[in-house]
C-alpha cells in the first residue's frame, strides 16, 4: 500500500482534509509529546494500519493531536459485516436448538428438599448457562499447577457427561502462557521477591486476623503505603487486600446521591458495583470517547439533576488506564483538560496499567507524562504487574485520611497478609531501581519489546488486533463462539495457554481472544505462539486485517 | 334559506337532546379548549445560547471532593501499629501485651504446621495468581481447598473467594435480585449489609435474635402475597442470619429459624464467619452446634480470616446452588484468585481443625465462659458484658441506663482501652462506621478469647479490664 493511501485513510477517519506534504520527512512538524499515542488510542483502524506506517520512517501526522474516534463506529467497520451476521445467526441457532431441546426433554436438574419454592434462578440465566456456556465451559477455569509465569503447567481435563463435570486426566501440558496478567514477569518461585515473601511469613505470620483500624496495622503496611505513594507520585496512599473491593467499597465513601458520575462504557464490574452502592447518578459515555464525554458532561452540568433540577453536588469522571478487554489506553491529557474545564473530579483505575505502562512503569500517568496531582483519585491493583494481590488508592493527604476514616474495608475487612505486602514492596522496589540494579528497567524494556514484536507480527500476518499499540493486552476480535472455542482448545493442545472471552462478558459480536504479554517471554516462545496462531488463523479464515503486510517483512526483535 | 334552516334544525336538536348528551358535548368542548391552552403553556425545551451555557458552566461550583477536613483526632487516623507479629502477645511499642483483640480464636495464624504449608506452597507457586479463576487463576491448591471445605461442611460444593468481606457481599446478590424480599437480622455484620444493598431486593430487618418478630413480619408478607399471588409466585424470599454475631457476640437461634424457613418457604443463608472453628463439636459452626443437617440451609458463607488464620472466604452448599456463583458472584468472577499460599494455609488449617476440634472447641468455649463470668462479676455497675457465654466474642459496653451519649461512651471506651493497655492487655473498641450501619450497636470494647489463654492470663485480662473501667469512670466522673 502506498503511503499517501494510508494517510488519506487516516484522514478519512479523522474526517479531515488530506494533509499534503506531511509525508515528506523534511516537511515534518514537531510531534507533541503525546501526539502519536493518541492517534491510536482505542483507534483500532489506525492501529491496524500501523505496521505499514512503521515502514515509513519519519512519517508523522501532527495536525491531529488528540483523536477520539467513536470506537464503536470504527469497530463496526472493522469486523466484516458477514462475520457479525454469522455471529448473531450462530447465537440464534444455538438458542433455538436449546429451546427445542428443552421443550422435548426439560432439564432434569431439580432442587432437592425445596419443593414448591420459587425457583432460585431466573429462567433465561440458567437456560443460557445450560445451552451456551456449558458446552464450552472447558475453555475456562483451566487449572494449573505451579507458577503462572511465562511458561506454566496446565492440567488437562476431560468430561464424561457433556461438560457438566470436569475431571483431571493427570496429563500435564507444559504451555506458553499468554493468558495471565503477569506483565513484568514477577510471578516467580525463586529470586528476591520469593525470598522476601518467605521471610515475611516466618517473621510476621501467614495472615492478620484483625481490621486495619483495630489491631491489624503492622509496620509492613505503613512501609507498603509509603512506597506506593512514592511510586505513583502522590502525597499518600492507602492499601486494601483485594483490588475488586478497593473499587466496590471506596466509591461509596467518595460520592453519593446528588453526585453525577460519567463512567466509561467498558468500565470494570468492580467500578460499576461501587457506583451502584454509592447511589450516585451514573451516565455512561462511549468507550474512550472524550468528545462524547465532554458533550455529556456539559449537558449534564447545564441541566442539573434530572429529577430535582438542583445543580450537581460533585461530578466525577471514572476511567481505566488500560481496559482489560479492549486493550485501549485512556487519553489522560484530554481527560485532565476536560476535568479542569468542567471542575470535575477524575478517578483513574490503573489495575492493568500500573507497572506495565510508562518509561518508569508508573502507569498511565507516567506514559502520558502527566502530573499525578492532576488526577484526584488514582486507584490500582497489585494483582497484575506485581504478581501479588490487593489494591491501592493514592492521592492527596486529605483524601487518604478521609478514606482511612470512612472506608468500609478499613473498618471491617482484615488487613493484607504480610507475604503479599512483602511481595509488592520487593517487586515495586525493583521496578523503581531501589535494589541497586537495573532489573526493573530491563523488565520494562523487555515488555515493551515483546509487545511491539508480537503486535507487528500478528498484524503483518493479517490478524486484526484491537487496542493501543503500546498495550500489553491484545484482543483479537471477529471470532464467533464456535471458532473461538476451537482456537482456545487447539492452542492449548499445542501448548499455548490463551484466553477467549465472549458474551455476556462482551457484546454478542465482541467475542475475542485475548493475549497478555509478559516481560518474561522470549523470542522463541513468541515465535512459537505466532506460528500456531498463523496456522490456525488460516484454518479459521479469521485474518480480517485488510492491510496485510508482506510475508517476508523483517521485524526486528 | 337552507343554511338558516340548518342552524335552526341544529338548535332544535340540541334542545331535544338529553342532559347526558349535553353534558358529554360540554365536556368535549372543555377538553378541546384545555388541550389547546395546555399545549401552549407546556414548557418548550429551552434552547440556551452558547453564552448562557458558558455562564451556567462558569457559575456551577462543585462541592469540594471531601465534605470536611479530616479530623486528626479521629481514632481511625490514630490506630496503633503492631511491631513484629500479631501473636499471642503483641508489641505496640511499649513491650508485650496480651492480645485480646485479633480474631484468631484458635491461634492458627501462628501455627507452625500452617506456616510450613504456606512456605511450601510459596516455593512452588510464588505469591500472586496473576489472574481471575476463569483465566488460569485456578490452581490445584484452590481446587483442593474447595473440595476440603465442601467435605468439611458436608456439602456438595464450595466456591472460594479471595477476600472475606467480598464473600458475603457477592454471594447474596448472586441470588437475590430486585423484586425479591430478604429478611435479615438487624445485627448482621456490615459485609452482609453491603450484600443486601447490592441485591436491590426489598430488605426487611427483624429485631436481633427475635424470631417472634420475624414471624410477625413473615405474616405481614404472607398477607401481601395473598393479595397478589401472581407476584408472590415470582418473589423469592430469603432469610439471612449469622451463626455467631460479630456485632453482639450472640449465637443465633437457628432451630426456630429453620422452622420458620419450612413454614414460610424461605431460603436460609447463614454466615458462619465467627462461628467457624468456635461452635459445634466439629467446629463447623452454628449448624453443627444445634446439630442441624446441612440440607436445612441453602447456603453457608464464611470468612477464613477469623478462626481460619488465612485470608479469603467461601460459600458452600449443594452444587445446584453454589455453582451458580462461578458465573454470577461478582467478587468471584471479576477478581484475581486467592494467592495460592494462603489457600494452602487454609487447607492445612482444615486438616488441623478436623483432627483437633474435639479439644480445641471445648477449650475455647471454656475459656470464653471463664472470661464472661469473671467480667460479669468484676465490671463496675455502669457497664456490662454481652454476648453468649460460650462465644469467644465479648462486648463490654455501658449499660443503657448509664445515660451517656454515644460520643461520651466512645471517648470513655477509648480511654479505657489505653488504661487496659497500661495493665498489660491489648484490646480494641469495635470499629464501626456508625453513619453507614443500618442499626448500629452501642459502642463497645470487643474482647476476643483465644484457645491458648491460660487461667492466669484470663485473670489478668479480667482484672485489667475491670480496673481500667473503674478507673476511667471515676476519673471522668461518669
Ligand atoms: C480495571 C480493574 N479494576 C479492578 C480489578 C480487580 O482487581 P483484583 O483482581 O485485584 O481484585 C480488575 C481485575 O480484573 C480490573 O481489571
Amino acid at each position: 500500500m502506498k503511503a499517501e493511501d494510508i494517510i488519506n485513510r487516516i484522514n478519512l477517519i479523522e474526517k479531515k482534509a488530506p494533509l499534503n506534504g506531511c509525508l515528506l520527512p523534511h516537511n515534518k512538524t514537531k510531534f507533541t509529546p503525546s501526539g502519536p499515542k493518541h492517534n491510536s488510542t482505542s483507534n483500532s483502524f489506525i492501529s491496524s494500519v500501523k505496521p505499514d506506517c512503521s515502514k515509513l520512517k519519519g512519517l508523522e501526522v501532527s495536525s491531529v493531536p488528540y483523536v477520539d474516534k467513536h470506537a464503536e463506529e470504527l469497530r463496526g467497520e472493522d469486523i466484516p459485516l458477514h462475520v457479525a451476521f454469522f455471529t448473531f445467526l450462530s447465537y440464534g441457532v444455538l438458542l433455538l436448538v436449546g429451546y427445542i431441546k428443552e421443550f422435548f426433554s426439560p432439564p432434569s436438574s431439580k432442587e432437592r428438599h425445596r419443593e414448591d419454592y420459587v425457583p432460585l434462578f431466573v429462567g433465561f440465566e440458567s437456560f443460557y448457562f445450560r445451552n451456551v456456556y456449558r458446552p464450552i465451559s472447558d475453555c475456562f477455569c483451566r487449572p494449573i499447577c505451579g507458577v503462572p509465569g511465562e511458561r506454566m503447567t496446565v492440567l488437562e481435563r476431560t468430561s464424561h457427561n457433556n461438560n457438566w463435570d470436569h475431571v483431571l486426566t493427570g496429563r500435564k501440558i507444559d504451555s506458553i502462557n499468554v493468558g495471565s496478567y503477569n506483565y513484568l514477569g514477577f510471578a516467580e518461585k525463586t529470586g528476591p521477591c520469593h525470598d522476601a515473601a518467605a521471610r515475611a511469613i516466618s517473621s510476621l505470620g501467614v495472615a492478620v486476623a484483625s481490621a486495619r483500624t483495630e489491631m491489624g496495622t503492622l509496620e509492613i503496611h505503613h512501609e507498603l503505603e509509603a512506597l506506593t505513594a512514592e511510586f505513583v507520585g502522590t502525597e499518600d496512599a492507602i492499601t486494601f487486600g483485594m483490588g475488586f473491593a478497593t473499587n466496590a467499597l471506596n466509591l461509596p465513601s467518595l460520592m453519593g446521591p446528588g453526585c453525577l458520575v460519567l463512567s466509561d462504557e467498558c468500565n470494570h464490574a468492580s467500578l460499576i458495583l461501587g457506583l451502584r452502592l454509592s447511589g450516585a447518578t451514573v451516565k455512561v459515555f462511549r468507550h474512550n470517547d472524550c468528545n462524547d464525554l465532554e458533550r455529556r458532561i456539559r449537558r449534564a452540568i447545564i441541566d442539573g439533576h434530572p429529577r430535582t433540577r438542583r445543580p450537581w453536588k460533585k461530578v466525577f469522571i471514572i476511567v481505566e488506564g488500560i481496559y482489560s478487554m479492549e486493550g485501549s489506553i485512556c487519553n489522560l491529557p484530554r481527560l485532565i483538560e476536560i476535568k479542569k474545564k468542567y471542575k470535575a473530579y477524575l478517578y483513574v483505575d490503573e489495575a492493568h496499567s500500573i507497572g506495565a505502562l510508562g518509561p518508569r512503569g508508573r502507569g498511565v500517568v507516567d506514559y502520558h507524562n502527566c502530573d499525578p496531582k492532576d488526577v484526584d483519585i488514582l486507584m490500582g491493583t497489585f494483582t497484575k504487574s506485581f504478581a501479588a494481590a490487593g489494591g491501592y488508592i493514592a492521592g492527596s493527604k486529605a483524601l487518604i485520611q478521609h478514606l482511612r476514616m470512612s472506608s468500609d474495608a478499613q473498618h471491617y475487612a482484615s488487613a493484607m497478609a504480610p507475604a503479599v505486602a512483602q511481595q509488592i514492596i520487593t517487586s515495586m522496589s525493583i521496578i523503581m531501581g531501589k535494589d541497586g540494579t537495573d532489573e526493573g528497567q530491563r523488565r520494562l524494556r523487555a515488555l515493551k519489546r515483546n509487545i511491539a514484536y508480537f503486535r507487528k507480527h500478528m498484524e503483518n500476518r493479517g490478524f486484526l488486533l484491537f487496542g493501543d499499540p503500546d498495550s500489553p493486552v491484545m484482543p483479537l476480535l471477529g471470532l464467533p463462539k464456535g471458532p473461538l472455542s476451537f482456537l482456545v482448545r487447539e492452542l492449548s493442545n499445542r501448548g499455548v495457554a490463551s484466553v477467549g472471552v465472549g458474551f455476556p462478558a462482551t457484546k454478542i459480536t465482541g467475542a475475542r481472544m485475548r493475549f497478555c504479554l509478559s516481560a518474561g517471554h522470549d523470542k522463541q516462545s513468541l515465535d512459537e505462539v505466532l506460528k500456531h496462531l498463523n496456522e490456525l488463523g488460516d484454518v479459521l479464515c479469521c485474518k480480517y486485517n485488510k492491510h496485510k503486510g508482506r510475508a517476508d517483512l523483517q521485524i526486528e526483535w | 334559506m337552507p343554511k338558516m334552516w340548518n342552524v335552526y334544525e341544529s338548535f332544535q336538536a340540541l334542545l331535544e337532546a338529553g342532559p347526558y348528551h349535553l353534558a358529554f358535548e360540554g365536556f368535549l368542548l372543555v377538553w378541546v379548549i384545555w388541550l389547546l391552552v395546555a399545549a401552549k403553556s407546556r414548557p418548550r425545551p429551552i434552547k440556551l445560547t452558547k453564552k448562557e451555557e458558558e455562564q451556567l458552566l462558569a457559575e456551577w461550583t462543585p462541592e469540594p471532593l471531601l465534605s470536611s477536613a479530616p479530623d486528626p483526632e479521629h481514632p481511625a487516623l490514630n490506630t496503633r501499629t503492631v511491631k513484629g507479629k500479631l501473636g499471642h502477645y503483641v508489641d505496640l511499642g511499649s513491650g508485650p501485651l496480651l492480645n485480646l483483640a485479633s480474631h484468631d480464636y484458635l491461634r492458627f495464624s501462628e501455627h507452625e504446621g500452617i506456616e510450613t504449608a504456606a512456605l511450601e506452597c510459596l516455593h512452588q507457586y510464588g505469591v500472586g495468581s496473576c489472574g481471575p479463576r476463569g483465566f488460569y487463576g485456578t490452581t490445584e491448591v484452590h481446587l483442593a481447598l474447595e473440595q476440603r471445605l465442601a467435605e468439611f461442611f458436608q456439602c456438595e460444593s464450595c466456591v472460594l473467594y479471595s477476600y472475606g468481606f467480598s464473600t458475603m457481599a457477592s454471594a447474596i446478590p448472586a441470588y437475590a435480585k430486585s423484586g425479591d424480599v430478604i429478611f435479615a437480622d438487624e445485627a448482621v455484620s456490615f459485609c452482609i449489609q453491603r450484600g443486601l444493598q447490592a441485591s436491590r431486593s426489598r430488605i426487611v430487618y427483624f429485631r436481633h435474635n427475635d424470631s417472634g418478630h420475624l414471624q410477625q413480619l413473615l405474616e405481614q408478607q404472607a398477607i401481601i402475597d395473598s393479595k397478589n399471588p401472581k407476584k408472590a409466585n415470582a418473589t423469592r424470599r430469603f432469610l439471612v442470619v449469622e451463626g455467631l454475631y460479630m456485632n453482639t457476640g450472640n449465637i443465633c437461634r437457628l432451630p426456630e429459624l429453620v422452622e420458620l424457613r419450612h413454614k414460610y418457604k424461605l431460603r436460609l443463608f447463614i454466615d458462619e464467619s465467627c462461628a467457624f472453628g468456635t461452635l459445634g463439636p466439629h467446629g463447623r459452626g452454628a449448624l453443627d452446634h444445634f446439630n442441624i443437617p446441612m440440607s436445612e440451609v441453602d447456603l453457608i458463607m464464611g470468612s477464613l480470616e477469623y478462626g481460619g488464620g488465612s485470608t479469603g472466604g467461601f460459600a458452600a452448599g449443594t452444587s445446584f446452588v453454589v455453582e451458580h456463583q462461578r458465573l454470577n458472584g461478582l467478587g468471584y468472577v471479576f477478581s484475581a484468585s486467592l494467592p495460592p499460599l494462603l489457600a494452602a494455609a487454609a487447607k492445612q488449617m482444615l486438616e488441623i481443625l478436623e483432627a483437633e476440634a474435639k479439644d480445641l472447641v471445648p477449650t475455647l468455649q471454656h475459656r470464653a465462659s471463664q472470661l464472661h463470668s469473671g467480667l460479669a462479676v468484676a465490671l463496675p455497675a455502669k457497664m456490662c458484658v454481652s454476648g453468649s457465654v460460650i462465644s469467644p466474642i465479648k462486648h463490654v459496653a455501658f449499660k443503657p441506663s448509664s445515660g451517656l451519649t454515644v460520643k461520651q461512651q466512645e471517648s470513655a471506651l477509648h480511654r479505657i482501652v489505653q488504661e487496659v493497655e497500661q495493665r498489660g492487655v491489648a484490646v480494641v473498641v469495635a470499629s464501626l462506621l456508625r453513619s453507614k450501619e443500618v442499626c448500629p450497636p452501642p459502642p463497645s470494647i470487643r474482647l476476643v478469647v483465644n484457645v491458648r489463654l491460660t487461667d492466669a492470663e484470663i485473670t489478668t485480662a479480667i482484672t485489667a479490664v475491670a480496673d481500667a473501667c473503674a478507673a476511667v469512670i471515676e476519673a471522668e466522673a461518669l
